[in-house]
């Protein structure tokens, strides 16, 4: 674990800044007293979950929120991350703008913020105090623990206390302890908010809240460490002006063409030699000597170069299994009755910056229906909470009429309304931010276009989930005239007449007028059992043909009532004849192994009546049979 | 038992017998209602009333909602029944208590109560009074110079003449007020004035009205009872007595006085039993806010709505009364009857009322 820490404490550079930033305090998120406190806590999350995702440790993060004085507050932020060695705590804590990551291109959440230094300043400057760390490897038997200030002038560190201290329990991790002013209010700008929403894109973190002596924890949903984050190198195409001058400056090589081909993506020697021409620069130059105007002549001859499009395999989406998990894991008190299959789109290419669009979608229970559609967004697996109005995610979602899908939208303009909550993820190595304050993306076309697609696909799910719910409430209506009224109106007259009550059946079979299916799994000693009730309630005899989808081609079927003819991935049967108001039972045993979840969109199918009369079961599709005959020829 | 109840045992079994013979035959019970609504009533020319059309709404089984108002027809039917064969009777609020007990079959609001109670009588064809229901409200006053004979509840037959024998508050109209129950002997006035508010009726009753223009004054509470707007029929037909009515000016009121002359929407299929044609609208018009310059409100946007909705009504489609609504509409204002009384609390019987009466030639 050391080497971890030793590599990062490495990678670290130095990068200058000013006294500018206590003037501009707005960058770093500390313009209101409630978002101070969001930005003290954010911070230190974010900090937290790179560190404890680089040396694939599963985050367990403390939050702790105490009022010590009026509008003050004690925070604290713990994890069980790697921890960081002694001799580079100061600088983490003491330095603004000292990071592993500023050179670096990939997806973290580290290109958010400021650093956790800009809280250990605001600390200072509000309450005067000194910021408590306590950091502790895995290799030592001890933590150190530093009381830590800023000398904003220098930006250097300035320790004034340090201490060996024994960390019972601990086998590693870092925590800090502030005094800020600041206000801690509900509502969807508060910590908690930021911290139920930072659950839901990191499922694999435990989350513990404590504020004032309320405790809160967010559950680990999944054991599974997000995939690895590569850091790649810029691409040429979508560098600033001033980040190539400053790279050039800093950059070991000794010739523009060498530099060009190393330390930017998708160069070749032959596209570096063509873009040097084209600049009407030597091959030879060194990039130290490059002077700004260099600089903008190498971008321009860039711009008319064709060049291959950044690699986009650096990006690591949450991906929709676990998009799942963690918005059921944190909205499940809402009861939510549909969880729309959430999107993960194919990675794009924005100005030489790869970034992936994922769209999540949760529908009705105890959502409130007559207010505006929540929308949660995220870049690189952080919530944004501000600047809504003015974001790519609002525009892509104003972009659609909503009113088509199943939700309210006064003239189908504008934020939708109605019992729902969107969920949209920005990856990318740089998300195009609106403003330095990193508060809402920018409208960027192709990053718009993307949200928008991604958005579609999860209305258009969310509306055939409504049209079979319409379908089904019919049909449950109807349930009640046949089984509930039809019986009493029969009793009724047959008393009032005193004769014996008519026979139903035929009368029954006509309300109905659908075949109706009905699937039930059940668990018995890790085995899977499916009951699949076929209930012919239309007035005529059938003939169907039923189908059952294996949810995997290995899954071993125990046994069944009635034997089907195996087909490929599907169990087949003939059922010669269903009565009118007749019931047939299939009942199926799977080997174990098989969960909940592996058997959500597993349909069964029928063939032998129309889809309109068909309700809780697919009609088989018009190119079943091209299917299996594929399938058949590849074998 | 009377021949009417019986009658209504025959008519209501009937539809229990098509229920029953629907389910044997395998088919889905459904009953036929006529449609009650504006788009289904008719003038009917000889009479000058309109009635109830020829459109009818099914109402099949297949639907849940009218699975439970079948349903509901039946439990209905049991209790008239019962009601019948125990010689009892109930209120209209009383049968929608009573239907609390009914299991899947109980209704969510009085008003659906009463009207299925109103479409049994459209079905069968009898009147709710052969159901043994009644209203809750009592039908409202009568004050004027006519005798009523009423056998009163020891079935003796009691003379009321309706200025002498009566209180300031006037005869109280019952609400059967069919032959075997009221009937007019004496009648010594020259028109009725049914009056829609209870603060005119009194004003016009304690300037004593009634003697000075020998009118016989009818309270219409409002939007008036049936048993009220069968006496205003009877004593305009037997005992032929011109009818004017008096309410606020406003749309609202306009419904009370259609109700009145030609049939409700809801009832007109009893509008032969209940609807005056002859009646006469006496005020206050929409022209009279102007004429007399009436203290007034504005229309609301429901007002608005209500006007515009009377301009599609057919009732409303005379020469008159398009006249009167687009004037409103047009001034945007509205006046309630007490506004008269700007000018004194005389001026609506010494000025306003012998004016308008006058050009009718009643006074």
């Amino acid at each position: 674990m050391a080497s971890i820490a030793e590599e990062l404490a490495d990678k670290q550079q130095e990068i200058s800044v000013g006294e500018f930033f206590e003037r501009n305090k707005h960058i770093l998120g500390f313009d209101s007293l409630t978002k101070a406190l969001v930005t003290t806590v954010k911070e230190g999350v974010d900090n937290s979950l790179d560190a404890c995702e680089e040396a694939a440790i599963l985050p367990e993060i403390k939050v702790e929120i105490e009022e010590v004085d009026e509008k003050e507050y004690r925070v604290a932020v713990e994890d069980n991350g790697p921890g960081i060695v002694k001799r580079k705590i100061p600088e983490v804590f003491g330095k603004l703008l000292y990071g592993s990551r500023f050179h670096e291109i990939s997806q973290s959440r580290g290109q958010q913020g400021i650093g956790v230094s800009a809280v250990v300043m605001y600390g200072q400057l509000t309450s005067g105090r000194s910021t408590t760390v306590r950091s502790k490897v895995k290799e030592k038997d001890y933590a150190k623990e530093m009381d830590i200030i800023l000398d904003t002038k220098k930006n250097e560190p300035e320790v004034q206390r340090e201490e060996v201290v024994l960390w019972e329990g601990k086998e590693h991790g870092t925590r800090f302890e502030t005094i800020v002013k600041g206000l801690l209010r509900r509502g969807k700008h508060s910590v908690f908010e930021y911290l139920k929403n930072t659950a839901i894109v990191n499922p694999h973190a435990r989350i513990i809240y404590k504020r004032n002596g309320d405790k809160t924890v967010f559950k680990r949903a999944t054991d599974q460490l997000p995939e690895e984050t590569e850091a790649v190198l810029p691409h040429l195409k979508g560098i600033e002006l001033g980040t190539l001058a400053k790279m050039a400056k800093s950059s070991d090589r000794r010739t523009l063409k060498s530099f060009l081909k190393h330390e930017f993506s998708r160069i070749s020697y032959s596209k570096s030699e063509e873009i040097c021409k084209k600049a009407g620069m030597e091959e030879k130059t060194n990039p130290g000597d490059l002077e700004v105007e260099d600089c903008k002549k190498v971008l321009n001859a860039a711009g008319q170069v064709k060049l291959m499009s950044p690699k986009t395999d650096c990006l690591a989406p949450i991906k929709s299994m676990l998009i799942k998990k963690g918005l059921k894991n944190v909205l499940k008190g809402d009861h939510p009755e549909y969880y729309a299959p959430p999107v993960t789109r194919e990675p794009e290419v924005y100005s030489g910056n790869p970034f992936q669009v994922e769209v999540g979608l949760v529908y009705g229970g105890d959502l409130p229906k007559d207010s505006s559609v929540r929308v949660l967004r995220f870049a690189n697996r952080v919530p944004l909470l501000y600047k809504k109005g003015g974001c790519a995610t609002t525009t892509a979602i104003k972009n659609i009429d909503w009113r088509i899908y199943g939700l309210d939208q006064k003239g189908g303009s504008g934020m939708p309304s109605g019992p729902a909550v969107i969920l949209i993820h920005v990856a990318s190595t740089r998300v195009p931010f609106t403003s330095e304050a990193k508060e809402a993306i920018a409208d960027i076309p192709a990053v718009v276009d993307e949200i928008e697609k991604g958005l579609r696909e999860c209305a258009r799910s969310l509306r055939t989930h409504l049209n079979k719910e319409k379908k089904r409430k019919k049909v449950r209506k109807k349930f009640t005239v046949v089984n509930d009224i039809l019986p009493l109106i029969a009793q009724k007259s047959a008393d009032l007449l005193g004769k014996e009550p008519p026979e139903l059946d035929t009368s029954m079979t006509k309300i109905m007028g659908v075949v109706y299916v009905e699937k039930e799994y059940s668990w018995n000693n890790g085995q899977c059992e499916i009951k699949i009730d076929i209930m012919n309630y239309t007035p005529s005899d059938r003939e169907l043909n039923v189908f059952f989808e294996k949810p995997y081609p290995e899954t071993e079927l125990l046994s069944s009532n009635l034997e089907p003819e195996h087909n490929g991935d599907h169990l087949e049967w003939k059922l010669k004849q269903l009565d009118s108001s007749e019931t047939m039972t299939i009942n199926l045993e799977f080997d174990g192994g098989l969960e909940e979840e592996d058997l959500e969109g597993t349909d069964v199918y029928i063939e032998g009546v129309g889809e309109t009369k068909l309700i809780g079961a697919e009609s088989l599709p018009d190119d079943w049979d091209i299917e299996l005959a594929e399938i058949e020829e590849v074998d | 038992m009377e021949e009417r109840y019986e009658e209504a045992l025959n008519r209501l079994e009937k539809i229990a017998e098509n229920f029953y013979e629907q389910l044997e035959d395998g088919e889905i019970p459904n009953m036929k209602v006529p449609t009650r609504s504006k788009s289904n009533i008719e003038l009917d020319r000889r009479e000058g009333v309109w009635k109830l059309g020829d459109s009818t709404t099914s109402r099949s089984a297949k639907k849940l909602k009218s699975a439970r108002m079948l349903l509901r027809t039946l439990y209905m039917l049991e209790l008239i029944q019962d009601m019948i064969e125990e010689g009892k009777s109930s209120t209209l609020r009383e049968m929608y208590y009573i239907s609390e007990g009914w299991d899947k079959a109980k209704f969510n609001k009085q008003s659906e109560s009463d009207s299925l109670a109103e479409d049994m009588e459209l079905v069968s064809g009898c009147l709710r009074e052969d159901f043994k229901l009644r209203p809750e409200e009592d039908g409202a006053r009568l004050i004027g110079d006519i005798t009523v004979e009423e056998v009163n509840r020891k079935g003796n037959v009691r003379k009321i003449n309706c200025r002498d024998d009566v209180g300031d508050s006037g005869y109280t109209i019952p609400y059967n007020v069919e032959s075997d129950k009221v009937n007019f002997t004496d009648t010594n006035v020259d028109f009725m004035i049914a009056i829609e508010t209870g603060g005119m009726f009194d004003r016009l009753v304690e300037n004593g009205f009634d003697e000075e223009a020998n009118a016989l004054l009818v309270h219409l509470k409002g939007q008036p009872a049936r048993a009220t707007r069968r006496v205003i029929k009877r004593l305009s037909e037997e005992e032929d007595i011109p009818v004017v009515v008096f309410t606020d000016a406003d749309p609202w009121s306009f419904r009370i006085f259609a109700s009145v002359a030609y049939g409700a929407i809801n009832t007109a299929y009893l509008s032969d039993f209940l609807a005056t044609p002859t009646a006469e609208y006496v005020g206050i018009t929409a022209s009279d806010i102007m004429t007399y310059d009436l203290p007034t409100d504005k229309l609301s946007k429901n007002d608005r709505k209500a006007l515009e909705q009377e301009l599609e009504d057919p009732r409303f489609d005379t020469e008159f009364w398009k006249e009167e609504i687009e004037t409103m509409l047009d001034i945007d204002k509205k006046a309630e009857q007490q506004a008269l009384a700007k000018y004194g609390l005389d001026y609506v019987t010494e000025t306003y009322l012998p004016e308008k009466l006058g050009q009718m030639g009643l006074m």
